[in-house]
């Protein structure tokens, strides 16, 4: 994206020496206060805010560490959630297996709309899957198992391995954030793994990457199924929780959405989609009850922050004398 | 954009407390429509009004408790409606949905009460599946149903020899549930189907869906829509010369407000089916006025059906002394519906109102004698025939 390079300072500000600590207890504190928001907080309100976290946080795994920014990710999100229904109420599967249905569904689409995409670049590559997702939509407004504007509905949350009953709240939302955890987990992993580092030099530069002898179409191919993926993640967890699947998950405004999600919280650090998120989530779920256009307000904040924090929330915070002496990086 | 508006009824200043029997004090019913879409006239800002004068009709309280109106925009979506009722049963202690037009919104939050253990009173939507296959213990339906304007406007048509159908239908349970029937009862007058086309909701530009109807050769093109969508319809019809190529217009679903919203030129002569006409008795009058000074429209069946539906939902938590849900819902199957809207009314087994529907007919704008006065009333249609029998439902409650 264009705030690329600005992050790598001339003002070097060295991590102190135990950054690492800090850092962990910052997680610590965010985990034992996600353990007892329930309590404070309506839980649904809750996971949808973590449904959404880890949806954003696998579209940064592509826009903010390979770069390829994606107008299409509505159809993994929504494709899954539809999956994950269908199998839990028709079929009468476990959530478990479903919500793997879910995945597995997911991963194909993104095999197939990122095999047909990478091959273009930029705006092409965007345009390239915008289409594809429209044709997606299209397909789940016609196909039978959908049911048009009704969309899937009382999707029975069922019992987790047979044993746990996710009809009760608290049950249903540590299960989401068992999932959410995971899911970043496997994001954390993927990222600073060798693979994770080639993503980021094509990202910086593809010739070279090139010319270094690596394949640079499979890599980004790659890289677009493991977001695709957890992006079903997400959405097969979303039908569960809301329990119904519908087409508003497949539109391209949810495409939108998690681009604008993305952006706010900060593109390429590990924070940023989940902070834009529920920002967003917030905001949503608060103007809602109230007289204000939320889609208006919501603009007005995308504007502001693109104005004055071009690398988000996060980013910009990352980017400060205290961001930096905690050791976070500003990757973008 | 989704508003919640709040309205406290009753004078929160009288000091007696709330009896026991009210769970949390006081008895909150929810409005759920579409109050910016193409539903909005049809139901909308209206049927919250309605529901208001229902409430202060009735004193303002019951069983010494006030009650409470709320009210969300659903924007004809399910997923957003099962979000605000959920929030509503959660968090807000409503205790009863009503209204609930668009009928994917209605099944979706009438199985979401159930599970809920909620009362839903349904005037909004049109499927026979909310007390057939999908009913549910805590679920009624008040105004109408596709069944009633199947037999109503498709019977009259039928009568007329419009014997060959082409239907132009909303892509979603209502529309299926209306071409269906509709077709069947055509079929059983001895009629044809010549085939169907399917739109999405809201759509704008009925060009190619107009073409292949007119290509169909039918003579009656049923439009299994309703609100905005068919109001554009026939207005595109009558652009592509459809009607003055002799083949007629079925609006299956049409009140008084969408033929306020095309007007008398484009509207005369259409055969409708309601359950409700302003200007029929003298007490329908009396409420049509005081809800016209209100809200500047005149009431569609929609929304006297919800003035009704709350009317009869304070009067069965009189009856049972209590807002519990099951023993509301028990006393709300056995007591009659006699009020303006409903003369002689009972509910079914199955939850579903039964009571007459009226076959009309739109006023040439020369007929008319004074402001909203649109309708002949040409039959009325009993309630028995109007509606399925609770036996024949398909509804697993009736054995």
């Amino acid at each position: 994206m264009a705030a690329k390079s600005e992050t790598v300072a001339s003002e070097h500000v060295a991590a102190h020496p135990r950054a690492g600590q800090v850092q962990l207890a910052l997680v610590a504190i965010a985990l034992a206060g996600l353990l007892v928001a329930p309590m404070f907080l309506y839980p649904i309100f809750l996971m949808k805010l973590l449904a959404f976290a880890l949806f954003a946080s696998a579209f940064n795994l592509l826009l903010g560490y390979t770069g390829l920014l994606s107008f299409g990710h509505a159809t993994f999100f929504g494709g899954a959630a539809y999956f994950t229904a269908h199998a839990v109420k028709v079929w009468g599967w476990s959530p478990e297996a479903g919500i793997l249905l879910g995945v597995a569904g997911a991963a194909l689409l993104g095999l197939v709309m990122g095999a047909i995409a990478i091959r273009r670049q930029g705006i092409y590559f965007a345009m390239i899957t915008l289409a594809l997702s429209q044709m997606f939509f299209f397909f789940c407004l016609q196909a039978p198992f959908t049911h048009g504007e009704d969309g899937i509905q009382s999707v029975p949350r069922g019992h987790l391995f047979g044993l746990i009953d996710l009809n009760r709240p608290m049950n249903m939302y540590y299960f989401v954030l068992a999932v959410f955890v995971i899911g970043l987990l496997i994001i954390r992993r993927f990222v600073n793994s060798p693979f994770g580092m080639i993503l980021k030099s094509i990202r910086e530069n593809e010739q070279r990457a090139i010319s270094l002898g690596y394949s640079v179409q499979r890599y980004k191919l790659g890289a677009f199924v493991m977001s695709a993926a957890l992006a079903g993640l997400a959405g097969g967890v979303k039908a569960l929780i809301f329990q119904f699947a519908t087409l508003t998950d497949v539109t391209w405004q949810m495409s939108g959405e998690v681009i604008l999600m993305t952006l706010l919280g900060g593109i390429g650090t590990l924070l940023g989609p989940i902070v834009g998120a529920g920002l967003v989530v917030t905001l949503q779920n608060y103007l809602a009850t109230s007289d204000f256009p939320v889609t208006i307000i919501t603009g007005l904040v995308f504007m502001v922050c693109v104005l004055l924090f071009r690398r988000g929330l996060v980013g910009e915070f990352f980017a400060t004398k205290i961001g930096r002496k905690m050791g976070f990086r500003s990757e973008s | 954009m989704r508003k919640i508006l709040l309205s406290t009824a009753a004078v929160g200043l009288i000091a007696t407390p709330a009896l026991a029997e009210v769970s949390d004090g006081v008895v909150k019913i929810g409005i759920l429509n579409d109050q910016s879409g193409v539903y909005a006239d049809f139901g909308g800002k209206y049927s919250y009004e309605a529901a208001r004068m229902a409430v202060e009709d009735f004193g303002g309280k019951v069983l010494d408790a006030p009650v409470e109106v709320v009210t969300a925009d659903h924007q004809n979506k399910p997923d957003i409606a099962s979000n605000i009722a959920r929030q509503w049963y959660d968090t807000e202690q409503v205790d009863a949905i009503m209204e609930l037009t668009t009928s994917s919104v209605g099944l979706a939050v009438q199985a979401l009460s159930q599970e809920k253990k909620k009362i839903t009173v349904n005037t909004g939507a049109a499927t026979t599946e909310l007390t057939g296959p999908q009913c549910t213990p805590y679920g009624f339906h008040w105004a109408y149903d596709t069944h009633a304007l199947a037999v109503g406007t498709g019977g009259a048509l039928v009568k007329e020899g419009g014997d060959s159908w082409f239907f132009l239908t909303a892509d979603y349970a209502f529309g299926y549930s209306l071409e269906e029937q509709t077709g069947n009862f055509v079929k059983s007058q001895g009629g044809t189907v010549a085939g169907a086309v399917r739109h999405p909701l809201a759509t704008t530009d009925y060009s190619s869906f107009l073409l292949q109807a007119q290509a169909s050769g039918a003579k009656v093109i049923g439009l299994a829509n309703a609100g905005m969508d068919t109001q554009n319809a026939i207005k595109q019809a009558a652009e592509f010369g459809i009607t003055a190529g002799g083949q007629r217009l079925a609006a299956l679903l049409f009140t008084l407000a969408e033929v306020h919203g095309i007007g008398l030129d484009a509207a005369q002569g259409l055969t409708l089916t309601e359950s409700f006409y302003w200007n029929r008795t003298p007490e329908s009058r009396a409420f049509g006025e005081r809800f016209k000074e209100r809200t500047g429209v005149m009431p569609n069946m929609v929304h006297a059906g919800t003035y009704s539906a709350v009317t009869q939902y304070l009067k069965a938590i009189q009856e049972a002394g209590t807002d519990e849900t099951e023993a509301v819902a028990a006393k709300m199957h056995e007591m009659p519906v006699d009020d303006i809207f409903a003369q002689g009314g009972k509910v079914g087994p199955n939850g579903r109102l039964i009571k007459d529907v009226y076959l009309m007919e739109v006023k040439a704008p020369g007929d008319v004698t004074e402001d909203w006065d649109y309708y002949n009333v040409l039959a009325t249609i009993p309630g028995d025939q109007a509606f399925l029998n609770p036996a024949e439902s398909g509804c697993p409650l009736v054995q």
